[in-house]
């Protein structure tokens, strides 16, 4: 078992972030492999990377550009075909409180 | 007021604005407001699988515009960024915007006015990014609509330069008219299409150090804003003077009960993980476009008062009363073509049209005539086919009736009579009436003429054109 | 009806369709029972679409009795299920895109569509493409045509399998760290993953933006070289989607590689790569020496950090990718009465183990605190590796590298060893990373009859360069290919 790179918190952290429920067994299991994996990703410090430039994309640079036309005709239903909850042509979910 | 001797506000505008384009910013659905909920929805703007955004070219020329517009360096090269957080109204889980390297940075924004009010506040950055949907709150859920999930937006961020909700109110007015002299904003801040958060903070008077700020949003009118910052400054100087801390936190304005409240969700307690959008490349602006762009910039508010100035003789306070709104400043505009007197109409324009719109509270279009018919009533006063005063008579008939200046003029005989054998008739008929009087004047007393003057414009109904009675009179008592 | 039409080449059904020899009806009929034969034992397919196949062979029919017969019309193909296809169900191998029916074509679709090619079905894959061993299924493991006891690599495994097993001519695949490459060496068919941005990714669900790519699995070298002439080329839908034009790249293969320098990396024949991969590997080099070719020694020093700059970069990509599975406007939803609820329940229930680990993996290399010591770190090594790659192309036209340190491993042996699992992707990684070509053909099996395949790298749209090496090599070398997979 790899060193600790992380605690049980940070775990649960990313859960809430990923918006992911886990139950107490999974939060080991994902504690186990995230530290597993963190220690097999620490070899990456033994490089000096003080003076490298980040490569974030590997296309070309200069996004291409759209003219500014509508291209798109109004199609609810197909747009809502897939939804699992509706009301009339809009999405409904639970109750937003801000 | 609520800032005191003691203490200063310290106040940054996070302004958002859609842009006026025809499609979204990454697909090519109809940005236009007011369609039913997701007719204006397609793969791409509702984050089905696999779709991928492609910029619009409008979106990038506005947004090069204003930053031009604000004094802005335009970045020769600039990058997407993916800030996520889950909200409905959000499809793709994250937003599409731009963080490390903006469209434009740093710039200003000068607000009018001579002395007190003339400042300069400096801008932190401009740049473009995705709008989200919309939640609508009802019963037994919340509905969501992404007709919005797309639309362009510019986020205009200052530097915490301002210091009062007046400065706050002023600055958001003026960067409101720039955007509508661009033709970026429609500037509708009661529709959303232009939004304000504030950054708000207070500090004890000559220090250096910023106290801690919060975040107010839901300033959806520029009353709101003034109000909610005034509020927040004053309750963020009692929770110091009761020694107490202030939290740096999100609050919502609560316009009902004009006052702040943090936000309940700690959905927005959240950490945004930027990192460069891998769907879209670099985005690469040439000298040559910002030249082109440069070449075809609109005339901004800050010219055009210099030019009325300049060009009409009009005081410095008369071109910021016109161009303060930029219809008003376009119809002004409309109604000189064939008037010598400049000056003339725009003081038409200040006291009778502002008026008109005023009384009517409704939008300038709907409360006044047409620019080309109030130019026509005035050439008329110019060649004094009509009095001044009949002028004012018929324009409030033409705000109603909504008739052209003729037809008016005609409907109610507002025309002069200049006609000397007319005037000629009615000077006889004195003469020959009061001998007595007339003897009197021609025995030197000139004080009479007044007298006469005043019987034959009476016997005219008031419509003689005056210069011509003094004209035909002096003849006539000169015998 | 002729026996074995789906044993067929896509070039050679094209000719035979073109000579009216054959029809599209029976050709694709064809592959529908060998479909119905072998899919219990292999399960390569989530959905088969026998009446849409046979719609289109129809179509295709009456076109090329219209004298109209592009490359691909009539030819039956199976596409892997991360391609949206309208109207027929993408689920990505995720319970929660289970019942998701795309309303519209990923561009690559309808490119094949308009030239009347048939699908006939829709193959197993790693749950949203991340794995190497199609194991991760939310529907079951795809079985090694070679060894049903072995996995078919990943995470396009159904696409390799399906054609190994002749259940289709040709088929789709897609590629972030290895996905086409792995499989097909597994699989003992020819793969090609092209240059980043070379094929469109739009209606591709994405793992990872900046490493997916598309490309095809085939029976032989020239077939791969027909599929992407087909697939590549620009798109305006994908912004990153290079605007260069296609060469025929059928026409780079000359079979001849006199004179080509072949470089061999130092760093790819580590301890712990199988002895007869190994050999095979060195086999193929020898042939190449003998067929003219120039083998030169090079160095990609960075390679033993690939696959950790990988797990850094592709999850934290997956991890906004996958945002958008909340089960709001499409995918079953889980009861939840508040919105928190929604999300996390809905999202708890719909992902399997291992897209978890990398939504949390790429969660974490993203947040506050860590950014910089993990997903920008990553970046840089990113830098690094693509370096590595352009000194290397000084020396060489192409790299020849083994594929996978092993042959295809056994169901069930690294599920429980994440990490394993990933390293099997070591030799492919650096590949995606430095948005490279990679072809993978077949050159050797191991003591247990299992494929062995070698991996050919070009420099950025270097595809003719390996497509051309592959074909010479295929053509010239006798490979002792055991009795037909199953
Ligand atoms: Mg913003
Ligand atoms: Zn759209």
């Amino acid at each position: 078992m790899a060193s600790e790179k992380i605690t049980l918190d940070t775990v649960r952290r990313m859960a809430m972030l990923a918006r992911l429920r886990l139950d107490a067994a999974e939060e080991q299991r994902m504690l186990t492999d995230l530290n597993q994996i963190l220690g097999y990703i620490e070899k990456l410090d033994q490089l000096d990377t003080s003076q490298v430039e980040p490569t974030a994309q590997v296309a070309e640079a200069g996004t291409p550009l759209r003219d500014d036309v509508v291209t798109n005709a109004p199609a609810p239903e197909e747009m809502l075909a897939n939804a699992p909850a509706r009301e009339g042509t809009f999405f409904k979910v639970p109750k937003i409180i801000e | 007021m609520t800032i005191n001797e003691t203490y200063e506000a310290v106040i940054g505008l996070e302004v958002h604005t859609q842009l006026l384009t025809r499609s979204k910013i990454f697909c090519g659905c109809s940005a236009s407001f007011g369609a039913p909920p997701n007719h204006n929805v397609c793969p791409v703007c509702m984050a089905m699988p696999g779709v991928l955004p492609v910029l619009n070219r409008r979106v990038l020329e506005l947004g090069i515009r204003a930053g031009l517009a604000a004094h802005c360096e335009i970045a020769a090269l600039s990058i997407f960024a993916r800030k996520s957080y889950f909200y409905p109204d959000l499809p793709k889980g994250y937003q599409i915007s731009q963080y490390e390297l903006p469209l434009c940075k740093g710039g200003y924004i000068d607000l009018p006015g001579d002395g007190e009010g003339a400042r300069r506040v400096r801008l932190e950055r401009i740049h473009i990014e995705e709008d989200a949907g919309k939640n609508i709150h009802a019963a037994g859920g919340s509905l969501v609509d992404l007709n919005r999930s797309g639309v362009a937006l510019l986020e205009i961020v200052s530097k915490p330069d301002l210091r009062s909700p007046d400065d706050a109110g002023a600055y958001l007015r003026e960067l409101r008219t720039m955007l509508l002299y661009l033709g970026a904003s429609d500037g509708k801040m009661e529709e959303g299409s232009f939004r304000c958060d504030a950054n708000v903070s207070v500090r004890k008077r000559g220090d250096e150090k910023l106290g801690v700020r919060t975040e107010v949003k839901n300033l959806n009118s520029f009353r709101n804003v003034e109000k909610a910052i005034a509020y927040e400054i004053g309750r963020q100087i009692e929770v110091i003077e009761s020694a107490g801390r202030v939290l740096q936190e999100t609050l919502l304005w609560d316009a009902d009960r004009e006052a702040t409240r943090p936000m309940r969700s700690k959905e927005f307690a959240n950490d945004y993980r930027y990192f460069p959008e891998p769907d879209l490349p670099p985005l690469m602006v040439s000298q040559e476009m910002i030249k082109e762009i440069r070449a075809s910039m609109p005339e901004l508010p800050g010219e055009r008062r210099a030019r009325y100035v300049r060009d009409f003789g009009l005081t410095a306070y008369e071109a910021d009363v016109l161009t303060a709104e930029h219809e008003v400043a376009e119809y002004f505009e409309a109604v000189l073509p064939g008037l010598a007197n400049k000056k003339a109409a725009a003081n038409w324009v200040m006291t009778e049209v502002l008026r008109a719109v005023r009384e009517s509270a409704k939008p300038l279009a709907d409360s006044a005539p047409a620019p080309a018919e109030t130019g026509a009533l005035l050439r008329m006063v110019e060649n004094s086919t009509i009095s001044l005063n009949a002028a004012k008579t018929a324009f409030s008939a033409m705000c109603k009736s909504g008739k052209g200046a003729e037809a008016t003029i005609a409907e109610l005989g507002l025309a002069q009579v200049s006609d000397e054998g007319a005037i000629g008739a009615a000077c006889d008929q004195l003469i020959a009436a009061d001998p007595a009087k007339v003897a009197e004047y021609r025995g030197g007393r000139d004080k009479l003429f007044g007298f006469f003057m005043g019987q034959v414009m009476k016997a005219m109904g008031g419509k003689a054109n005056p210069k011509v009675i003094t004209d035909v009179l002096k003849k006539k008592l000169a015998g | 009806m002729k026996p074995d039409l789906y044993r067929l080449t896509v070039a050679e059904a094209r000719d035979s369709l073109r000579k009216r020899e054959i029809s599209s009806v029976e050709l694709t009929r064809a592959c529908l029972e060998r479909i119905a034969t072998v899919e219990p034992k292999i399960h390569a397919f989530i959905t088969v679409s026998e009446r849409e196949a046979l719609d289109q062979a129809r179509a295709a029919d009456a076109r090329i009795a219209a004298g109209e017969v592009p490359a691909l019309c009539g030819i039956p193909l199976a596409i892997k299920d991360i391609y949206c296809t309208r109207g027929v169900r993408t689920t990505c191998a995720s319970r929660i895109l289970e019942n998701f029916v795309p309303p519209f074509d990923a561009t690559v679709i309808a490119k094949l569509r308009a030239e009347g090619a048939v699908f006939v079905g829709k193959t197993n894959l790693d749950e949203f493409a991340m794995g190497s061993s199609t194991e991760n299924s939310a529907f079951g493991p795809t079985m090694n045509p070679w060894d049903l006891t072995r996995v078919a690599g990943g995470s396009s495994g159904g696409s390799a399998a399906a054609v190994a097993a002749d259940e289709c001519l040709a088929s789709l695949g897609t590629d972030t760290g290895g996905s086409i490459r792995e499989p097909a060496s597994f699989c003992g068919v020819v793969g090609i993953k092209p240059t980043y941005s070379r094929v469109s990714r739009y209606g591709v669900v994405a793992y990872a933006s900046s490493l997916d790519q598309v490309g095809p699995f085939t029976k032989t070298v020239r077939d791969a070289a027909i599929l992407l002439r087909s697939l590549a080329g620009v798109d305006p839908r994908d912004s990153t989607c290079s605007a260069r034009p296609v060469p025929d790249y059928e026409l780079a293969l000359s079979g001849d590689v006199r004179g080509m320098r072949l470089g061999v990396p130092r760093e790819f024949f580590v301890e712990g790569m199988a002895a007869d991969v190994e050999r095979s590997i060195r086999g193929a080099l020898a042939h190449y020496q003998k067929s003219g070719a120039q083998i030169v020694d090079i160095s990609l020093p960075h390679t033993e950090y690939a696959v950790g700059a990988y797990y850094l970069i592709a999850t934290a990509e997956a991890s906004a990718n996958l945002a958008r599975y909340d089960g709001i406007r499409y995918g079953p939803r889980a009861e939840a009465s508040s919105l928190a609820e929604l999300y996390s329940a809905t999202r708890a229930h719909g992902f399997g183990a291992e897209v978890k680990r990398r939504i949390m993996l790429g969660t974490f290399a993203l947040s506050a605190g860590y950014y910089d010591a993990y997903y920008l770190k990553a970046q840089k090594v990113r830098t690094l590796i693509r370096r590595d790659f352009e000194q290397a192309f000084m020396k060489c036209d192409a790299i020849v590298t083994p594929t996978v340190p092993t042959t295809a491993f056994k169901l069930g042996e690294k599920t429980e060893d994440p990490l394993q699992m990933y390293l099997s992707d070591i030799f492919t990684i650096s590949v995606n990373l430095a948005g490279l070509p990679g072809l993978v053909v077949p050159c050797g099996f191991d003591g247990n009859r299992l494929p062995i395949g070698m991996q050919l790298i070009g420099p950025p749209f270097g595809e003719e360069a390996i497509l051309r090496a592959g074909d010479a090599f295929e053509h010239s070398f006798a490979l002792k290919r055991p009795a037909q997979a199953i």
